[in-house]
């Protein structure tokens, strides 16, 4: 029963097995693609790991607090910024091979030719909130 | 009105549903159907006998979903023909239900969340929301559990250890929610106590009570984690001591050692000492010694390697630890820790650190950057 992270990147993560870029696929392949992120989802809701799915823009901005009084200022984007975010799935399952079997099925999603993407997706466990069992290590 | 009590009844009427010949998922979404109702009704219109009423509507939102589904066969035999009100069901009845519920062949989380709804009463949005998933995602693992367990016969002998190791998951879990799960996983296991006489479910049942005793002084007011060893003995519950030590006795005089006794033993032994420096270190590693014996966990010698620290100073205790996998979770937590108490600051400070990033959750992990700080402030100081 832990939460983990699931991220899919526009840039950043190592090359895919079948890496063309989505703009060079067919509409039907795109279809496929799409087809197979919803019925992911919905096999992940029917299992009871779903927690959460969001796909992000890839234009953002950077923005800092610039001291009392002033607005924040922003910048970017920056075309050089090594890594970007495309979208996460949040699963909450048993154990951590789980979450890899997982990712290694979503990484499957169809692609250019209607074969498998092979994408890299990071896997990342949340940090609980609540401390577990740790109060007699610290003695303690 | 009693939402405690009302749930405490769950077990009951669900096996009487259930020897009333209903299947165990029909049986089980009924009596959640009737505990909605009761939260409902009984607030301006209490009932004179709650089980009964809850069995009566129970039984009736049963039918209702029987003609419902059409399904002739069932209702023939069901419905014009509502049994006598079942007798009480006797305490092995709702033993049946825990063991179902935790049955192995279910994953540890679909244990837990159709105990929580089968023998707990929780509701579905209730139990999502203390495990913080969707409450589409919990109805669809707890329906999943349903199917899973749906072919196992209900009066099917089952083993006590599973049960334990659903409740134990649970108390874990803490606090998150509307739902005080530590207090459900007492009042759980305190039911199931009633249901059987095992040293083991006693041994749980007094190291949940131990611990929980201790949980107003284990956060800070911002919500830090406050060690053991600074806690405010003041704030320990007292009553909950005295009942987990009384039951923790009664259980290891029946010399059926099992892992729950040894680590409740553990907890009653730093629950003795009024300060501290009072702690009997050299009994704990006995106890520790004992449960490495009954579990042969390396979490149990991590611990033990900490208690041997403190027993026979930081030096045993880092030998101790020397034979330990140093991928040990909180393996690198208690190496600083005792690095420190043997006076090696830097190296403390350095696996403070290390521990922090290695850490499974925020609490722990500020303590631990918490505790690198303050060694590395102390340092700067000096220079």
């Amino acid at each position: 029963m832990a939460k983990y992270l699931l991220l899919k990147h526009y840039r950043g993560a190592p090359a895919a097995v079948n890496d063309v870029p989505m703009d060079q696929w067919t509409p039907e392949e795109i279809s496929a693609h799409v087809q197979y992120m919803n019925d992911f989802a919905a096999r992940l809701e029917k299992s009871g790991e779903f927690v959460d799915g969001q796909a992000l823009a890839p234009e953002g901005a950077w923005v800092r607090y610039d001291g009392e009084g002033r607005p924040p200022v922003t910048d970017g984007p920056f075309a050089e910024t090594k890594d970007l975010i495309a979208g996460w799935m949040v699963i909450d399952v048993d154990s951590y091979e789980r979450a890899v079997e997982l990712a290694g099925e979503l990484s499957a999603a169809p692609g250019a030719g209607g074969k498998p993407i092979h994408e890299w997706l990071e896997v990342r466990p949340f940090l609980g909130a609540a401390p577990r069992d740790a109060e007699c290590l610290f003695h303690g | 009105m009693d939402e405690a009590l009302l749930r405490s009844l769950t077990p009951s009427v669900l096996t009487i549903l259930v020897r009333r010949g209903a299947d165990f998922a029909a049986a089980e979404d009924a009596v959640q159907d009737a505990l909605v109702e009761a939260v409902r009704v009984w607030p301006t219109d209490p009932p004179r006998d709650a089980k009964g009423w809850l069995v009566t509507v129970a039984w009736r939102k049963f039918l209702d979903q029987v003609r419902a589904d059409s399904a002739r066969r069932r209702r023939e035999d069901l419905v014009d023909e509502e049994p006598a009100p079942g007798s009480a069901p006797d305490v092995d009845d709702t033993l049946q239900l825990y063991f179902l519920c935790a049955h192995p062949s279910l994953t540890p989380s679909s244990a837990v969340a159709l105990t929580l709804r089968a023998v707990g009463g929780l509701t579905t949005r209730q139990i999502a929301q203390a495990y913080l998933v969707p409450e589409a995602t919990m109805a669809q693992r707890i329906s999943r559990a349903k199917r899973t367990v749906s072919g196992i016969r209900f009066d099917q002998p089952g083993d006590v250890a599973t049960v334990l190791r659903v409740l134990y998951l649970v108390f874990n879990e803490g606090y998150s929610g509307d739902v005080d799960l530590a207090a459900e996983a007492i009042r759980l296991t305190r039911q199931l106590a009633a249901t059987i006489d095992h040293p083991e479910v006693a041994g749980l049942l007094a190291l949940m009570l131990l611990h929980h005793a201790r949980r107003a002084s284990r956060t800070a007011p911002d919500g830090s984690l406050v060690p053991l060893a600074e806690q405010d003995r003041g704030r320990w519950d007292t009553a909950s001591i005295a009942e987990g030590v009384r039951i923790l006795q009664a259980a290891l005089a029946r010399d059926r050692l099992g892992e729950f006794q040894a680590q409740a033993a553990v907890a009653a032994l730093h629950a003795d000492a009024l300060s501290a420096e009072e702690t009997d270190w050299v009994q704990i590693v006995e106890w520790y010694d004992e449960l490495a014996r009954l579990t042969d966990s390396p979490i149990v010698r991590l611990n033990r390697a900490v208690a041997v620290g403190e027993a026979d100073g930081p030096r045993a205790g880092l030998a101790a630890l020397a034979a330990l996998d140093d991928s040990l979770p909180r393996y690198t937590a208690a190496a600083a820790y005792l690095h420190e108490r043997a006076g090696d600051l830097p190296t403390a400070a350095r696996l403070y650190a290390e521990a922090a990033q290695k850490a499974p959750d925020l609490a722990e992990r500020d303590y631990l950057t918490r505790q690198a700080a303050r060694l590395n402030t102390r340092h700067r100081h000096r220079h």
